[in-house]
């Protein structure tokens, strides 16, 4: 046989042994696929929370031997915040069988809802998605925490209330204005804007941003300037961070009165440099590496050459930390699953269960290595959000700063809405199955 | 809502006129802007009839080329003008060097075939550059080296017409460094030698080549001219926002700009830059809030759309005539 003829031998014996090397692996082994965007427009945002997910993950396979001595089969795919991707990496990684995915947009998000179910593969949106996903009664399969959008704007809203030295009620005669990416993660808090505009007396002007014009906002800035919002509150994304606060700078708008959802990062306000200092933004979790988790992280990934951050001072910043925390989920949902069912390699269903029963208490983030890293988990049947408390952050021209105490949202707003939006979302897509997974969490 | 359409918008500009030139002065940087980056795609149409998918990824992959050199310079101890300048320097290098690869690799084994794998051939360039450049630069946004290049920040504000103008300094630089370049292109080509060449090629690439002129060296000119074109408008575009790979997506606000100008027309380009610019932050700022904001990305379009209407060959394109 010559050589070419072995190598086609060696080739093709190769393409048909794959599969069941990677079923071999299958069967001790647990799949999690990590949907991220490592490149285009969005890139800025995705790739510091891409490399927290990969390094909590790794680390879990490098120290631990992985979750309850099953190694984690760890796969990025690359989405590009592109919807049409998102469902091609979907389709792609469902014959693996994940047990969990993690969309990363809320545009992905969104046509994975009714599939979840079918596939039997749980979705986590942390902090982004819909809503109304919140509501474990009419969406078993997703999950959205620690706070939903919705709670996100009730929490700005509180704090502005704050700065005016009082209630809610202080937000009566406001102009509010709500700059924001204009896409389905931007369009989310329309309908709670349109509510509680109405409902508490604040106008609320929209200045949308397309996709295309994230990096030119002067137009949507000039409005500002005329329109002369009190407040201005930015649900953005990518490069559009960074710009809005360049323009608000450029702008003179007063730093003070701009306050962001959570997903600034650190780059978003250096550019602007020190005109941005007193920018603010919602988090839930600290930033830095200070916690023996990270300093774990540290030895066992990064300077082992597993990571791919591109130097040692990205690792605890903001977007690193929030991969962080997105991990530690999935690690902890996965470690419940395996409790609650006595199985040590567990299935999307398990995770399901796992993620309903998920309680990460102090005591359980102490030895994780994150104690005082943030708050308390508890998800339920029913609550797949929890609703949790932020509290907001301010630039200081090197950090963020936490400048304010732990923020509840205004859940007597929120959940009624979220209710009627959950039975709307059935209703428009009936028939929509009634939940019937059992419910084993107390 | 006649009203709001048809007069409301006037009544503002006469009441506000300060902001009547905040918005026109808006316009005509974004419009220079516009004229800059669609100029890097008339410089590739006219030479090789190719529409260049890849000139948006080349803008990215310039702008990042030139702040990891920045970044290897401070590493190593040299930071400042003189490193500034000589990445810009090493940057313009690499530039030279992608134009030869892709005469080399792409456009000269393609040569003769149709038009539609030249620009096939540009959407496999866009995704090697933007892998090359997420391996060797990651996907981190990177900030602008801008005062480091002697580009000047802080802003010039001028109390007229009863309120206060802001004129960015960085705005004013970007307008200028603009303009320069594109007369500078303008008369290069169509005063040098070279520039006589690149015509003839436009013409009749058969025709070109019959009196001796050399196709591949005119191609690596202008895949380099466009590349400096792409580099100079990622600096500017850089320093507005970020360096970051969504500076691919500024790409898309030229597409307007060459229905409008012509894909062939480089006064077609700049004329068109500017009246897509003006005409879109008049758009959004007047008549926006009427349809719920968010409408320059397609704005831009109705403008251009509108135009055609009127003059279908574009604004400065020949009108053809075909026997049939």
């Amino acid at each position: 046989m010559s050589l070419k003829n072995w190598l086609y031998a060696l080739s093709a014996t190769a393409v048909l042994t794959l599969p069941a090397v990677h079923d071999a692996q299958a069967e001790d082994s647990i799949y999690v696929p990590l949907f991220t965007y490592r490149t285009g427009p969005f890139a800025g945002s995705g790739t510091p929370i891409a490399n927290g997910m990969h390094d909590y993950l790794t680390l879990l396979n490098e120290r631990d031997g992985g979750i309850g001595g099953v190694k984690l089969i760890v796969e990025e795919c690359e989405t590009g915040y592109d919807t049409k991707k998102g469902l091609e990496c979907y389709e792609s990684v469902k014959p693996k069988k994940p047990v969990i995915v993690n969309p990363w947009s809320t545009g992905i998000t969104l046509p994975l809802i009714p599939k979840a179910a079918v596939d039997k593969i749980p979705v986590l949106s942390m902090a982004y998605g819909l809503s109304a996903s919140a509501k474990g009664d009419t969406f078993p399969w997703i999950f959205n925490p620690p706070a939903t959008y919705w709670d996100g704007f009730t929490q700005i809203l509180q704090y502005i209330a704050t700065q005016e030295g009082g209630g809610i009620e202080k937000l009566k005669g406001k102009k509010i204005g709500y700059i924001y990416l204009d896409a389905s993660f931007g369009r989310e808090p329309l309908p709670l804007i349109e509510q509680l505009s109405k409902e508490l007396g604040f106008e609320a002007k929209l200045y949308p941003v397309a996709a295309a014009d994230m990096q030119n906002q002067s137009s949507q800035w000039l409005s500002v300037r005329r329109d002369k919002p009190d407040y201005m509150i930015l649900y953005g994304w990518g490069a559009l961070n960074a710009t809005a606060v360049k323009e608000a700078v450029k702008t003179n708008y007063p730093m003070e009165k701009f306050i962001s959802i959570w997903w600034p990062s650190e780059d978003d306000a250096k550019g602007a440099g020190d005109g941005a200092k007193g920018f603010k933004t919602l988090n839930w979790h600290a930033v830095g590496a200070d916690f023996p988790l990270l300093a774990d992280i540290q030895k066992h990934v990064v300077d082992a050459g597993k990571s791919q951050v591109s130097g040692k001072d990205k690792v605890g910043q903001v977007l690193y930390n929030r991969g962080i925390y997105n991990s530690m989920l999935i690690a902890e949902a996965i470690r419940r699953a395996q409790e609650i069912t006595g199985n040590k390699v567990v299935t999307g269903e398990d995770v399901r269960r796992g993620l309903e029963g998920l309680n990460i208490d102090d005591a359980r983030l102490k030895e994780i290595g994150l104690e005082g890293f943030t708050g308390a988990v508890k998800l339920s049947c029913t609550d797949h959000n929890g609703h949790f408390s932020t509290f907001v952050q301010s630039w200081n021209g090197t950090t963020y700063e936490k400048v304010s105490d732990y923020i509840a949202p205004l859940s007597d707003k929120v959940g009624p809405l979220l209710d009627a939006d959950a039975k709307a979302y059935a209703e428009k897509n009936a028939p929509w199955p009634a939940r019937s997974e059992a419910c084993d969490a107390s | 809502m006649l009203y709001n359409i048809f007069i409301d918008p006037f009544v503002q500009m006469v009441q506000m006129p300060d902001l009547l030139v905040q918005t026109l002065w808006e316009g005509l940087v974004s419009g220079v802007l516009y004229a800059l980056i669609a100029l890097g795609f008339v410089l590739i149409f006219k030479a090789s009839g190719v529409f260049n998918f890849a000139q948006g990824i080349m803008v990215v992959f310039s702008a990042l080329t030139l702040v990891g050199f920045y970044e290897k310079f401070s590493a190593a101890g040299f930071s400042g003008h003189a490193a500034a300048f000589v990445a810009l320097i090493l940057t313009a290098g690499v530039m030279f060097v992608l134009a030869m690869l892709v005469e080399r690799v792409v456009l000269r084994p393609l040569v003769n075939q149709p038009d539609i794998i030249l620009f096939m051939a540009t959407f496999g360039i866009t995704y090697v550059l933007i892998g090359l450049g997420e391996m060797v630069f990651g996907g981190d946004p990177k900030q602008m080296i801008t005062s480091e290049l002697f580009l000047p920040s802080g802003s010039v504000d001028v109390e007229m017409l009863g309120g206060l103008v802001s004129f960015q300094k960085i705005d004013i630089a970007a307008a200028i460094i603009a303009s320069a370049m594109i007369v500078g292109l303008a008369l290069f080509f169509q005063k040098t030698r070279i520039g006589r060449a690149l015509r003839a090629v436009a013409d009749s690439h058969k025709a070109a080549l019959s009196v001796g002129i050399s196709l591949n060296q005119i191609w690596v000119i202008v895949w380099f001219a466009a590349g400096l074109v792409a580099l100079v408008t990622g600096i500017m575009w850089g320093a507005r926002s970020d360096v970051s790979f969504a500076l691919e997506i500024v790409a898309l606000k030229a597409l307007p700009v060459l229905v409008l100008g012509g894909l062939t027309s480089v006064p077609g380009a700049i004329v068109g830059g500017l009246i897509i610019g003006i005409g879109e932050k008049l758009g959004e700022f007047y008549w926006g809030p009427l349809l719920g904001g968010g409408i320059e990305s397609w704005f831009a379009y109705a403008i251009a759309l509108l135009f055609l209407l009127y003059r279908p060959q574009g604004l400065f394109g020949d009108k053809i005539i075909e026997r049939i």
